[in-house]
């Protein structure tokens, strides 16, 4: 996964909070987290086809998912990242 | 940014390089400003957009960054490469950058508070990575039908056009015609500096572009609809007609190449550079006319141009021969050049083009349009009428002389046309069947002549194998006599004159005696 963000926002963090608190929830050990800042690396937003921050890319398992916001819904980022949640 | 003279500080102009644009702007789009440019699908928006990139990168040194909503950068090459616009090797030269940006719905989820600060991020390192100058967002609107939060992306576009106009780039918007609204969401609200709407209208299966600058503040401009073209050379618009009337005149006058008809128009003939208006009812002679002022031209060494669009070439070459007027030489020396076409074939716009680009490659002194009336197939007299304008004009500018043919009928709409054009042009020369005593012939007279004394008599024109020529009408108690009534009317007054000097004999022996 693949968290695109620009600069330190209060949405970036946000959502990077969320992010990490869902993943701890859920998939504790099973994934891999980039945070690309793209104040740093403009470049990398033209192949993820980044144009709203933030973004989360999910590209594997296929089908490839783009969830833009601070993702504070974590019921629509599960689904996003086609996870089942553990708890149900 | 060239040194503005005046003291007032004007409004900076950066040029489009779209033939004909530029002038009606008053010398193109607003410097560091964003310019929409609205219009239905097909309308050739994206066109007009990539044609102000790449004119920018190749014409004015001028980098441009083309954002594209809708299509890949290969397509879109592919897709102008026919308009001989190598995008490749600009992007090679690093003048161009095109930048896709894909918005698939289907992979998209949104949760919570976001912005477009990506696509600043990206526009902002295409804008650094080739120094441009010019930006193109075709069509940005592609962003509401991926991304739900309208509040958000109203507030974000808002943001963006306020940093390109802080970047200083010239940027041009794209934007598809909304219903009752000039662009679906209502850009039109958030650029106000420039909008541009450009139209496409089918009429009789014969479609026309047309281009309106909507507004352009801070600068004068043209209001009309003008109508463009789209063809191999990219886009053009047509102003309708220069706004002031400051061409030059010549007062050189050049013959028609019918000796009395010169003799009508003051001795000389026509002035170099006029308009001249035959017109008649079928089977008058126009075509003749028009032919011997050609072949006339030609002979004189100076160029000319017949556009026929009514007959082929070959046909109007034979016909002529049958009056003693042998065109092929001077098609073979290069002087004569043919042009036919069915009025049919495009619309007046197109007709008015490949005029404009052939006289421009010809340089022909003379220019011929055989017969106008028939372009009445494919627009309105009012479309004809300012189409002709806007000829009338060019060919003055260009000192050009042209003479148009027209056909009266007895219906309303033709007689317009002949009416119509008739305001326009220096000279009109009427030709008319006269119908009398069992015989067709033919009239000749000139309606007006701008600027040279002109009989006002009705001559009898008379096609021979020997050429065009015109006769003396006679008159008698009864009307005008042409024809065999008027060889008739000849050989009685001979006869009248001959009595009478016999007569005045009589009396002058009868007199001592009585």
């Amino acid at each position: 996964m693949k968290l695109y963000v620009a600069g330190n926002t209060p949405k970036s963090l946000t959502a990077l909070k969320n992010l990490k608190q869902y993943c701890e929830k859920h998939l504790k050990g099973k994934y891999k987290l980039e945070v690309i800042d793209l104040l740093k690396k403009p470049q990398l937003a033209e192949g993820d086809q980044i144009f709203a921050v933030p973004t989360l890319v999910k590209k594997v398992p296929v089908p490839i998912r783009k969830i833009i916001g601070d993702l504070s819904n974590e019921d629509k980022v599960l689904v996003g990242l086609n996870i089942v949640p553990v708890h149900n | 940014m060239k040194g503005q003279t005046s003291p007032l500080k004007k409004l900076n102009k950066v040029q489009s390089g779209i033939k004909g644009l530029d002038e009606i702007t008053g010398g193109g789009l607003p410097q560091g400003r964003p310019t929409l440019i609205c219009g239905e699908a097909g309308c050739g928006k994206t066109l007009f957009s990539i044609e102000f990139i790449v004119n920018g990168a190749t014409l004015y040194n001028e980098p441009g960054v083309f954002i594209a909503f809708e299509e890949k950068a290969e397509e879109l090459t592919r897709n102008v490469a026919s308009l001989g616009f190598d995008l490749e090797g600009l992007i090679k030269e690093k003048k161009l950058k095109i930048d896709y940006i894909h918005i698939e719905k289907s992979e998209i989820e949104e949760t919570g508070e976001y912005d477009l600060e990506g696509l600043f991020i990206r526009l902002d390192y295409a804008i650094k990575s080739i120094g441009a100058k010019r930006v193109v967002l075709d069509t940005i609107e592609n962003l509401f039908s991926g991304l739900s939060n309208k509040g958000v992306l109203r507030a974000e576009l808002r943001r963006l056009f306020q940093w390109l106009k802080d970047k200083g780039v010239t940027a041009v918007i794209t934007g598809e015609k909304g219903e009752g609204q000039l662009t679906r969401e209502g850009l039109e609200e958030y650029v106000s500096d420039c909008v541009i709407l450009l139209d496409h209208r089918v009429n009789n299966q014969v479609s026309t572009r047309r281009l309106r600058i909507v507004k352009y503040r801070g600068s004068v401009h043209g209001t009309n609809e003008y109508p463009f073209l789209i063809d191999e050379d990219g886009i053009s618009v047509l102003p309708v007609t220069s706004l002031i009337l400051d061409n030059k005149v010549s007062s050189r006058r050049i013959s028609t190449g019918i000796n009395k008809l010169d003799e009508m128009l003051g001795g000389k003939g026509f002035f170099q550079g006029g308009s001249i208006l035959v017109s008649g009812t079928g089977g008058t002679g126009k075509t003749s006319i028009a032919a011997t002022f050609a072949g006339a031209s030609c002979a004189r060494d100076e160029r000319c141009i017949y556009f026929a669009f009514e007959e082929s070439p070959e046909q109007i070459i034979r016909n002529m021969k049958s009056i003693g007027l042998n065109l092929k030489p001077y098609i073979d020396k290069g002087l004569l050049k043919f042009h036919a076409s069915r009025p049919t074939l495009y619309g007046l716009e197109m007709h008015l083009v490949v005029i404009y680009k052939m006289i421009k490659k010809f340089k022909p002194k003379a220019v011929i349009l055989d017969p106008i009336t028939n372009l009445i197939t494919v627009g309105t007299v009012s479309e004809i009428k300012s189409i002709l304008t806007r000829l009338i004009d060019f060919l003055q500018k260009e000192q050009i002389t042209v003479l148009f043919t027209a056909l009266t009928l007895n219906t309303m709409v033709t007689e317009q046309t002949d009416e119509g054009v008739s305001s326009l042009v220096d000279a009109w020369i009427m030709v008319r069947d006269l119908e009398y005593n069992g015989e067709r012939n033919r009239g000749l007279f000139i309606m007006k002549s701008r600027g040279m004394a002109h009989s006002n008599r009705v001559r009898e024109f008379i096609i021979s194998n020997k050429g065009l020529d015109l006769i003396d009408v006679y008159s008698d108690a009864t009307g005008v006599l042409v024809g065999s009534a008027r060889e008739t009317h000849q050989k009685k007054i001979l006869k009248e004159e001959l009595a009478k000097k016999q007569n005045l004999n009589k009396k002058a022996w009868k007199k001592p005696g009585s």
